[in-house]
């Protein structure tokens, strides 16, 4: 019985192996198409937020542009250049790693594998490297319109935002959304009062602190509302969803959020979002991919505008009977002249 | 537990039993083929039930059997040939390449030729240090759950010394650092142990407690304190000073790197301090029968605390030989849970050093093989961890191994390890 077992087993596997011999030899085709590879931080491929975005650029290039994509998970640190030293090996055209731990690692390779391209998405090297384009978003563009519709809604004349730390990433929202009030006052004579923010005085800005302690969000939301705000606009990843179920329990005030269109990712709080200053790391990594195929590949940084849809405001849902149609047809307008150039938010 | 039970009947024979060196040595020599026949089949098992996952959730294999039965079953043979092959190749490299590489002479083809099989052993260095700070403690009947904890203090320590001190010699600072990340998980282990020794706290909960203070220490320390500069609050260290860095010794893509030596060297320490020397012999006397040994004149409390701190320095110990040989700065994501599969790898390793060298030697291997899977045929790397996960079940109930392929049961008691301290102290 026991050697019946054994020789079964060996046999199976025998045959596995020829049938996989076969297999690869056949499968050795000529590949023309540039062959796209993202390696994702430890948060994973699923982590619906800046690893799957741009992922979801990948995936839109193959369906659209027939490229060829591949992925690698990592697990940790380690893993980081491991994985990079595996698609140096499989040959891909364009490698895109994500976020600012894996920059040290991006950089290295990048330097000892010259003819490959790379792009590394939220993050930019000074002085640039020749062939890594980073991948940077001019978040303020649509946290300016996001601004103007949070004064345009407004019922106290007051709005809030806060901040994970008092870092650029998350202060250019909020720069953004406070210019995007005081356009609003300009255009209407209103006197509408941005509460935790202020472009003039960076220090007296209102911080969390912290990425991922959603009690501390949700107190600085409940003494935002205390002061009277009732739109807030969390710029501190999950924190924000601590602010947003306090603003929930409230029941008297919205909320924007950040990143992500947060209707879609976080529909528990659907009936509080108000919109979204969206960061599409899709749009901007189909960009780079297409600058491969077309040959215009060239290092430094590549910055999500309006205009290339790398950052936008999100629809208002559920919630758009809260804007009047002239100030949708306003914000249609700014974000116009943003594209245009006549208009600056900076 | 029968422990207890059969103490108190023949107390006289439990000490002698424990005294006189135990002919374990001989035995193991004698059994070789038998004792590695349950782990080999567990492995081949975990293999098979693996590549079953592999078919059963492809879709191309689902497309092929609505075509029909035989297409269905080729094609599932191929894709878990294709699967098997590129696990193999990524983990050992691809013996025609290697042959054609060395032919043509290339360096830089040599290098990547032979770099998957090097890789493994860079894969296996940290499970080397931790599944011996796993078995260390097993040995001395504690469940040391805290190795990742301990880990990462080990790693902040080592990656402290790495990068503030500057202008020491490599000979002296490499060193320094090392022995910064063993005294810092020795120092993590040595509260749970005081504690266990001196109140009788357990072990398990204190450890565990551990952890979570170690990775919200480290945390603060890598946004605070000792946060790179311009990194604008995210938890990251500086690069460490070239000084500080163990060596690797070839060129890029290869990694191997002296710290795998260094983990061989320290196996066989420990094999030397736990089974060659009477320290060691009242460790394992404290491990499998603390009342006996109390009886017998040994310290408990002594025997415990040393047994934590030896523990820690070696889970310090990977975790600073990941900062200094491979990372070369320190993040949040630094381990991938090496602590916690450490537990099952001393248990496959039957919690002696060169069993968990070997169970290092599987896990780094099938780790680094599921890098070239996943890039071949789109296969999660998860699957190894469920390929891992039966393969310890298995090991851990050696009766459904025996049952299926009908082995005899072995005539002696097999050896268990009795973590004492479940219950009662």
């Amino acid at each position: 019985m026991n050697k019946r077992v054994i020789t079964l087993l060996s046999l199976l596997i025998v045959v596995g192996m020829l049938l996989a011999a076969c297999g690869t030899t056949a499968t050795e085709a000529p590949a023309a198409k540039i062959k796209v590879c993202q390696i994702t931080d430890t948060g994973g491929i699923d982590d619906k937020s800046f690893n799957a975005t741009a992922w979801k650029g990948i995936e839109d290039a193959i369906t659209q542009l027939g490229i060829e994509g591949k992925y690698l998970e990592s697990k940790e640190v380690a893993d980081y250049e491991k994985n990079l030293n595996a698609f140096v090996e499989e040959k891909c055209d364009l490698i895109v790693t994500v976020g600012f731990l894996i920059g040290d690692a991006t950089k290295a390779t990048a330097e000892a594998n010259p003819d490959i391209k790379f792009s590394i998405v939220d993050y930019a090297y000074d002085p640039a490297v020749p062939n890594i384009v980073g991948q940077v978003f001019n978040t303020d563009e649509a946290a300016f319109l996001a601004g103007y519709l949070a004064a345009g809604v407004t019922k106290t004349g007051k709005v809030g935002t806060f901040g994970g730390l008092p870092i650029p990433t998350v202060t250019i929202f909020m720069d953004g959304f406070a210019k995007g009030v005081a356009k609003y006052n300009e255009v209407k004579g209103t006197n509408v009062e941005v509460l935790g923010w202020d472009p003039a005085n960076p220090d007296s800005g209102l911080f969390s602190m912290s990425f991922d302690d959603q009690q501390k969000g949700r107190e600085l939301a409940v003494s935002l509302m205390d002061e009277g705000a009732d739109i807030i606009m969390p710029v501190a990843g999950p924190v924000g969803l601590g602010a947003a179920a306090a603003i929930k329990e409230r029941g008297n005030a919205y909320l924007i959020g950040v990143d992500s269109d947060w209707f879609l990712t976080s529909p528990e709080y659907a009936d509080i979002t108000l919109t979204s200053v969206m960061k599409l790391m899709d749009a901007t990594t189909m960009q780079v991919i297409k600058s491969v195929i077309d040959g215009t590949f060239q290092g430094g940084v590549s910055v999500g505008t309006l205009a290339n849809n790398g950052v936008a405001l999100a629809p208002l849902h559920n919630l758009e009977s809260l804007a009047s149609a002239e100030l949708l047809a306003e914000i249609e307008q700014l974000k116009a002249d943003i594209i245009a150039g006549t208009l600056s938010v900076k | 537990m029968s422990e207890a039970q059969t103490e108190k009947k023949d107390l006289g024979q439990a000490i002698l039993k424990e005294i006189i060196p135990p002919p374990e040595e001989e035995a193991h020599k004698k059994s070789f083929w038998k004792s590695i026949s349950i782990p080999a089949l567990a492995i081949l098992t975990g293999l098979l039930i693996g590549a079953l996952m592999i078919a059963a959730t492809s879709s191309t294999v689902w497309a092929a059997f609505g075509e029909s039965i035989w297409r269905g079953f080729g094609t599932a043979f191929k894709e878990i040939g294709t699967a098997y092959q590129a696990l193999f190749t990524g983990a050992l490299g691809d013996p025609v390449r290697i042959v054609r590489a060395l032919g043509s002479g290339d360096a830089k083809e040599i290098r990547s030729a032979l770099n998957p099989f090097l890789e493994s052993l860079v894969q296996s260095t940290p499970y080397i240090f931790t599944g011996l700070a796993v078995a260390v403690g097993f040995r001395s009947g504690l469940f040391n759950i805290g190795v990742e904890g301990q880990l990462f203090i080990g790693a902040a320590a080592a990656t402290y010394v790495g990068y503030s001190i500057t202008g020491l010699p490599a000979f002296i600072h490499m060193p320094l650092a090392l022995l910064a990340g063993a005294l810092g998980g020795a120092f993590w282990a040595f509260i749970p142990g005081y504690l266990k020794a001196k109140t009788g706290g357990h072990e398990v909960i204190n450890t565990i407690m551990m952890n979570w203070i170690a990775f919200r220490l480290t945390e603060w320390l890598l946004s605070g304190p000792m946060s790179r500069p311009g990194s604008g609050g995210m938890p990251l260290s500086p690069l460490i000073q070239k000084s500080a860095e163990i060596p690797q010794f070839f060129q890029a893509p290869i990694r191997f790197h002296l710290g795998f030596i260094i983990a061989l060297a320290v196996a066989w320490l420990i094999h030397w301090l736990l089974f060659k020397t009477t320290w060691g012999l009242n460790l394992r006397t404290v491990g499998t029968n603390p009342r006996a040994a109390k009886y017998a004149g040994l310290s408990t409390t002594k025997s415990i605390i040393t047994a934590m701190l030896i523990s820690g320095a070696l889970a310090g110990t990977a975790g600073a030989v990941q900062i200094l040989a491979v990372n070369r700065s320190m993040a949040l994501g630094l381990s991938s849970g090496y602590g916690f599969d450490s537990i099952a790898l001393a248990l496959i390793g039957n919690n002696t050093p060169l069993g968990v060298i070997l169970a290092s030697l599987l896990f780094g291997t099938l780790r680094n093989g599921a890098t070239r899977m996943m890039v071949v045929s789109a296969i999660p790397i998860d699957i190894v961890d469920v390929i891992q996960a039966i393969i310890l079940m298995f090991v851990a109930a050696p009766a459904i191994i025996r049952a299926i392929y009908h082995l005899k049961k072995p005539k002696k008691e097999e050896t268990t390890i009795f973590v004492s301290g479940w219950g009662g102290k």
